[in-house]
């Protein structure tokens, strides 16, 4: 691997300030971790600005970094359907929709959501198949971040995994959640001014945007595409086999826009978590619509500078190309990488890196932090240790569970992360168990939030029955090319998908499909246990209507909601 | 909770935004070290942009702190 760097004095002096300021910021919040409450939940105090930055923070992890730059080289502009049609939408409806029942119902995770909402079962497996998959998601950046400390730093592998998971172990067992939220918003302004210089430069570098699409053309064209099919987003998405995503419209809008984001934004706890730490309803609802804002432009900052590196690589005088791997592909995943190694000198270097390292760290803090919440509340307090008369014994005795989990998730997370390193694309595998677990969950509450008919017995079967159809269709299909049984198509090989990410697409599509129909039907045949009284506050329509008139105008959710959905909706104009 | 955000915010970025504007500064004659960057001397434009917004940030944290007491 030539990816090898020379760092010097001062970008190491970057990073040693920055993580000086991470532990710091646990270390400052440590003497306010009175209770579990504080530690698990931050208290319920966050301003809406923090948790919105934290939001969109948590799912800007290094992997998402280093991965959606790499599908910009790969699919160009249509990478950014993964936001705009494949986040935006979701996160208002998360916002003005869902929210106010998140917080409202004064549950402290989305199990416990489901628990109050139809029955123990219920909570249990979502519970449980939360915990597991967090744990390996943190166990997965964390080896990704080993892996590029030892390219490109040089660092020894096993050194840089215990290294990494001290810092995080250490703010996390320090300052709980408020610690990794607080984190967060500071990896995002870092993000931003450590990837910034990139974009500018490699824009430059190929004569701004017009430049870039006019050396595009040609290499596009010899790949068989038109020449603007790496710089429009819906323009190609007629078929299939005209867009480098290898996906339908009416694929990207279900698969995407409505399946796979939903079931991320909408149900995911690890982001909700940062939803429901704000101080009131009103702040709650506005933290997905502030985190929106950021995070339609985003793209600008990742995905642009992906689509130079095409221009690069074809360019001979430039001297970029992509490291190698074992079967002599190159591996889309450290462009990012690459790109600083071309345009960044000494210091401004050192914060580029820093940036991936923060993202790392703090995608791995958000893990564990979402893992001790649903491991102290959903399992250890429902099955092993109830709460007791003493209400002050109580509060001590779960904070303590809540930092003994934060010692054994990390522990955990390390032994995932060898684990990890036995399989290949790691984002793929992600995306294709979250797209297993997610889209059924999303079914499963989004009709607990808005049929009050939703029985428990019913939910619990779809989620289970919207898994196996994952699962079934995973195995009976397979993308083109494929050559390991993780790609699927492990039962039989019933059909081709173009790519494999219409595969993912269309796994969550009939994921969620089943687990509508299944609760839907099931709802019907059993008979529901919980009264409307019960209900309250858990379901549309027997929640009184949220009233905002006592928020001035400009502060509202749904003036907000407005502002969002119109920027996006002139974004997708300009780059149609 | 607890600690105003903007502070460490705002300190990390003053104390970097410094480092690198005088780094900057100092190797602003070094042609060989810019030439990655197109001749642009990256350090000492990203470093002032990393001092203003630590400023700006400590004070929007002051001026809260002036409201609450």
């Amino acid at each position: 691997m030539n990816s090898g760097f020379v760092l010097s004095w001062i970008d190491y002096s970057v990073m040693i300030i920055y993580f000086a300021f991470v532990l710091g910021i646990g270390w400052a919040l440590k003497r306010y971790m009175k209770d579990a409450n504080a530690f698990l939940e931050a208290g319920r105090s966050m301003p809406a600005w923090v948790a919105g930055l934290a939001f969109i923070s948590t799912n800007l992890g290094a992997l998402e970094v280093m991965g959606m730059t790499g599908s910009g080289l790969k699919y160009g502009m249509l990478t950014t359907h993964f936001y705009w049609v494949g986040a935006i939408p979701a996160m208002v409806f998360l916002a003005m929709f869902m929210m106010p029942f998140y917080y409202g119902s004064k549950a402290r995770s989305v199990p416990e959501y489901l628990k109050l909402r139809y029955d123990e079962k219920t909570r249990g497996l979502n519970a449980i198949l939360f915990a597991v998959m967090t744990i390996l998601a943190s166990g997965i950046s964390m080896y990704a971040l080993a892996i590029l400390m030892e390219k490109v730093l040089g660092w020894n592998f096993h050194l840089s995994l215990i290294l990494s998971a001290a810092i995080v172990l250490v703010y996390t067992y320090l300052g709980g959640l408020s610690s990794a939220i607080y984190n967060e918003v500071l990896q995002f302004f870092i993000i931003v001014v450590g990837l910034l210089p990139i974009v500018l430069l490699s824009l430059k570098d190929v004569g701004g945007w017009h430049g870039l699409q006019q050396s595009l053309a040609p290499i596009v064209s010899a790949k068989g595409f038109a020449p603007d099919a790496w710089t429009t987003t819906w323009k190609y998405t007629g078929s299939a086999k005209a867009n480098p995503l290898g996906v339908e419209w009416y694929g990207i809008f279900a698969g995407l826009g409505f399946v796979l984001s939903f079931g991320y934004w909408c149900t995911n706890f690890l982001i909700v978590q940062r939803a429901m730490s704000a101080k009131s309803t009103t702040a709650a609802r506005n933290t997905p619509l502030i985190g929106a804002i950021p995070k339609m432009f985003i793209p600008f900052l990742i995905i642009v500078p992906g689509i130079v590196a095409l221009v690069l690589m074809n360019s001979p005088e430039k001297h970029f190309s992509l490291p190698l791997n074992e079967a002599g592909q190159p591996i889309y995943d450290y462009t990012i990488i690459m790109l600083l190694k071309q345009y960044l000198p000494a210091g401004v270097l050192g914060l580029g890196i820093t940036a991936l390292l923060a993202s790392f760290m703090s995608g791995m803090a958000g893990n564990v932090s979402a893992f001790n919440t649903v491991w102290t509340y959903d399992i250890y307090q429902s099955y092993i240790r109830p709460t007791t008369k003493d209400k002050a014994i109580d509060d001590k005795h779960y904070l303590f569970v809540g930092r003994m989990a934060t010692i054994f998730g990390v522990l955990v997370s390390i032994a995932a992360a060898y684990l990890a390193s036995m399989f290949g694309n790691i984002m793929d595998f992600l995306q294709t168990i979250f797209s297993m677990v997610n889209a059924p969950l999303f079914a499963v509450i989004f009709l607990g939030m808005f049929w009050k008919r939703g029985t428990g017995h019913a939910a619990f079967t779809g989620l289970l029955a919207g898994f196996f159809v994952a699962l079934l269709h995973h195995g009976l299909t397979f993308p083109e090319g494929a050559n390991t049984l993780v790609k699927g198509g492990w039962i039989a090989h019933l059909h081709a998908y173009p790519v494999e990410m219409a595969q993912n697409f269309w796994t969550a599509i009939f994921a969620c499909s089943a687990s509508t129909l299944i609760t839907v039907v099931l709802s019907l045949l059993t008979t529901q246990k919980k009264s409307d009284a019960e209900l309250k506050g858990l379901v549309y329509s027997l929640t009184p209507k949220l009233n905002e008139e006592s928020v001035p105008w400009y502060k509202r959710s749904s003036t907000l909601a407005i502002i969002v959905l119109t920027l996006v909706t002139i974004l997708t104009i300009l780059f149609w | 909770m607890g600690i105003d955000i903007k502070i460490p915010i705002g300190l990390m970025f003053t104390i970097l935004g410094l480092l690198i504007t005088v780094y900057g500064f100092i190797t602003r004659l070094d042609a060989s070290l810019y030439n990655v960057s197109l001749g642009i001397n990256v350090n000492l434009w990203s470093g002032l942009g990393m001092l203003i917004f630590g400023v700006v940030m400590l004070a929007l944290a002051f001026v809260s702190w002036k409201s609450k007491t």
